[in-house]
């Protein structure tokens, strides 16, 4: 008893040496460690050697040095996500420009109970601003308040936390926006501004889908588009199949329709295809909602000659320069302060809006000419 | 008769054993608390240790009932849906106009009823609980489903979630933390000082040997299968209270934290090893383990594949020191015959 006590002890011992060794190694070793740790945590880096300096020393320099670009750290829905990679893109440009650094951080899935962890680690290191996507927006709330409270500014970017847990939300783009660019693409692809349009949806009770198609009828009022007949509304439920079958049906029953307008990135491939199929490319158009990496070959094809989404890129840019002006002081986040980002915009400033809202701009509409360029830097 | 005339020589074995294990865990939380500190200067500040431990606090609360289901050589995979569940019904219940203070205790009771179902279709259809807590699993969740769908509630009093959020006033102590232990007084006590807990012991190490010395072997796992369901409704709880929101993927991807911290504390999968102490130091672990590796930055799959190694560690390791002193048991054995209480292959013999 006594022999094989000692044994597992002097085992056990043994473990325990080997764990603290390396726990120690790690900790000696810790600003190596902290300067390859900073890559990976933002793996589209084409990062400036800057950020891959110790997070620790990165973010007392960025307190430090108020008047120059901020340490932002970017928490988007979830990472090694394509449309979050290229938003973060955005912002490690607008760094670079501004003569600061960004980090994306984030959950491996999108689940708000693994982001709020990361917003308090932040909060922790005392980062210089947190730029987060919501992945729900009552559950990161309380994080983001004493993220505020600790003097950390907040800005949401692409999806909006509650109201009252950021200074500043930069929205991709606005109902009223979207709205009257699928009216104004719609018009542009009928010949003459004229003929029988039908809308292809997501699901009938899709929130966002439901106020951009109510926004494109108010635009639709408008005498300049006096001479589009509308269809009506089917619903596809942003399912292929599903999508499939109705854009099929449309065709049917409307031999005259012109335009298939889908505002949602199922719908719109589905109907593209369906035109393709049945052989009616240059008849009837589509247009909508879409993603360069999906539509690429109708827009080719003249299928879908153009097609709109918001610039993700521009997105990220805004949401690092926003924050950059928060930790500046530039603004509060108050609404109707302005502002202007020289390369957004057109150079015009943005203004605050109520519950403050900034909206990047209109949709941005992708066409043969410019489709190429945004598959290879989107990729999606 | 024959249990207590094993107690005496028995508890001594079993605590020189855990004393080893414990004093492990203690030196990997010394090693933890020292490469944190060198390695961030926000590692040790009231802050963070409220952020540490709030993150871990439902895993930590679910992680004493598990410890005694484990012990007893069975199981419980449902939690994470009950967690789930519970959110779901709390929802429910405050959206139709129930007073929270009201809606908590049905809250208990449901989960406390998902746990007889989970314990009934143990011991009265004599089914395995892996399989049957698996099939809860699917069960509680696809209920949340149901009560909730698509939508998320998520207005609450704020005296809820600053509790589930909050630290005691002036001090980084978050209350959730406060909940945890008590409950670690009460296990604590249960499992290692009343005859609760020898017979939970008893029946994790021979659940046939125990029946013929009188323990009511079904009566015990199915209460302690009531009991978790009951904690891992009180975890959802406060996980509702903390992101004061209900929806009905709360919880999803616990129970494997939680059976990982439950092995990492020393307890013997095969049931009939562990203790309490040892599982509150895991706990620690894990929320020091899961900190540093954020602070440093490290992106969140490389903290899945930590977990993920932790739980392959803590069950090889004590495997490995298990299949050494059998063999140095045996190789003795074949010197000299046994004397006295050894094993407990003996007392099945």
């Amino acid at each position: 008893m006594n022999g094989s006590t000692r044994r597992f002890v002097v085992g056990l011992a043994a473990v325990a040496l080997v764990v603290a060794a390396c726990g120690s190694s790690t900790a000696t070793t810790a600003p190596t460690a902290a300067a390859t740790a900073a890559p990976t945590a933002a793996p589209a880096s084409s990062a400036p050697a800057a950020s891959q300096a110790a997070s620790a020393a990165a973010t007392q320099a960025a307190s430090q040095a108020a008047s120059g670009g901020v340490t932002a750290v970017m928490i988007p829905k979830q990472i090694n996500n394509p449309y979050f990679d290229v938003a973060f893109k955005g912002a490690q440009k607008a760094a670079t420009d501004l003569g600061g650094s960004v980090t994306q951080v984030g959950p491996s899935a999108a689940d708000a109970t693994q982001q709020v962890p990361f917003i308090q680690t932040a909060t922790t290191q005392k980062a210089g601003a947190i730029i987060i996507s919501a992945d729900d927006a009552t559950a990161v709330a309380p994080a983001l308040k004493a993220a505020m409270a600790a003097g950390i500014p907040v800005v949401g970017y692409d999806s909006s936390p509650a109201v009252g847990a950021y200074n500043v939300f930069v929205n991709q783009a606005d109902t009223n926006g979207i709205g009257a660019g699928l009216a104004q693409m719609a018009c542009d692809l009928a010949p003459n501004c004229t003929g029988e349009i039908a809308v292809l949806s997501a699901a009938q009770s899709a929130t966002n889908q439901n106020a951009w198609i109510a926004a494109m009828q108010t635009t639709l009022k408008d005498p300049k588009y006096s001479k589009l007949v509308w269809d009506g509304v089917v619903y596809g439920n942003d399912d292929p199949q599903v999508s499939t079958q109705q854009a099929q049906a449309l065709l049917q029953a409307h031999p005259n329709l012109k335009v298939i307008v889908a505002p949602t990135t199922v719908g719109i491939v589905a109907a593209a295809q369906v035109v393709r199929a049945a052989k009616k490319t240059g008849q009837v158009f589509v247009t909508g909602l879409g993603t360069p990496k999906g539509m690429v070959d109708y827009v080719k094809g003249g299928e879908s000659p153009e097609f709109a989404l918001w610039n993700v890129t521009d997105l990220g840019y805004l949401a690092y320069a926003v924050a950059n002006d928060l930790a500046n002081k530039t603004i509060t986040g108050a609404p109707g302060e302005t502002f202007t980002v020289p390369s957004l915009n057109n150079g015009q400033p943005y203004t605050i809006g109520a519950d403050s809202v900034v909206v990047l701009g209109p949709p941005f509409v992708f066409n043969k000419g410019n489709i190429d360029q945004y598959v290879a830097s989107f990729g999606f | 008769m024959t249990a207590s005339s094993q107690s005496p020589a028995r508890p001594a074995v079993r605590l020189g054993a855990l004393a080893r294990w414990e004093t492990l865990l203690v030196i990997l939380l010394v090693g933890l608390i020292a490469a944190g500190a060198r390695m961030s200067p926000f590692f040790i500040s009231g802050g963070n240790f409220a952020n540490l431990t709030s993150s871990v606090m439902e895993i930590a609360i679910m992680a004493l009932p598990m410890t005694l289901v484990i012990i007893m050589a069975d199981i419980d995979l449902s939690v994470e849906s009950m967690v789930g569940l519970a959110g779901a019904v709390l929802g429910t219940l405050v959206v139709a106009g129930v007073p929270l203070p009201l809606a908590i205790p049905v809250v208990l009771a449901v989960g406390a009823l998902g746990g007889l179902l989970n314990g009934l279709l143990v011991t009265r259809a004599g089914l395995p609980s892996l399989v049957v807590t698996l099939g809860t699993l699917a069960l509680f969740r696809g209920l949340a489903n149901v009560l909730l769908g698509p939508t998320v509630i998520s207005v609450w009093p704020d005296w809820f979630t600053s509790f589930g959020f909050g630290t005691i006033d002036g001090s980084p102590i978050p209350f959730t933390l406060v909940v945890f232990l008590v409950l670690v007084v009460v296990f604590w006590a249960v499992a290692h000082a009343t005859w609760i807990g020898r017979q939970v012991f008893a029946i994790g190490k021979n659940a046939a040997a125990s029946r013929y010395s009188g323990v009511r072997v079904n009566s015990m796992r199915n209460w302690m299968f009531v009991i978790t369901g009951m904690i891992a409704s009180l975890a959802g709880i406060i996980l509702v209270a903390r992101f004061s929101s209900a929806r009905n993927d709360n919880g999803t991807g616990m129970t494997l934290t939680v059976v990982t911290v439950v092995l990492l504390g020393g307890v013997d999968i095969n049931g009939g090893k562990g203790s309490i102490p040892g599982v509150v130091l895991a706990v620690f672990v894990l929320a020091l383990l899961q900190n540093i590796l954020r602070l440093a930055g490290v992106s969140s799959e490389f903290q899945g594949i930590a977990v993920g190694l932790l739980l392959v560690f803590s069950v090889i390791v004590p495997q490995l020191a298990r299949q050494t002193r059998g063999a140095v048991d045996r190789a003795r054995r074949s010197r000299r015959p046994p004397a006295g209480p050894i094993a407990s292959g003996e007392v099945t013999a």
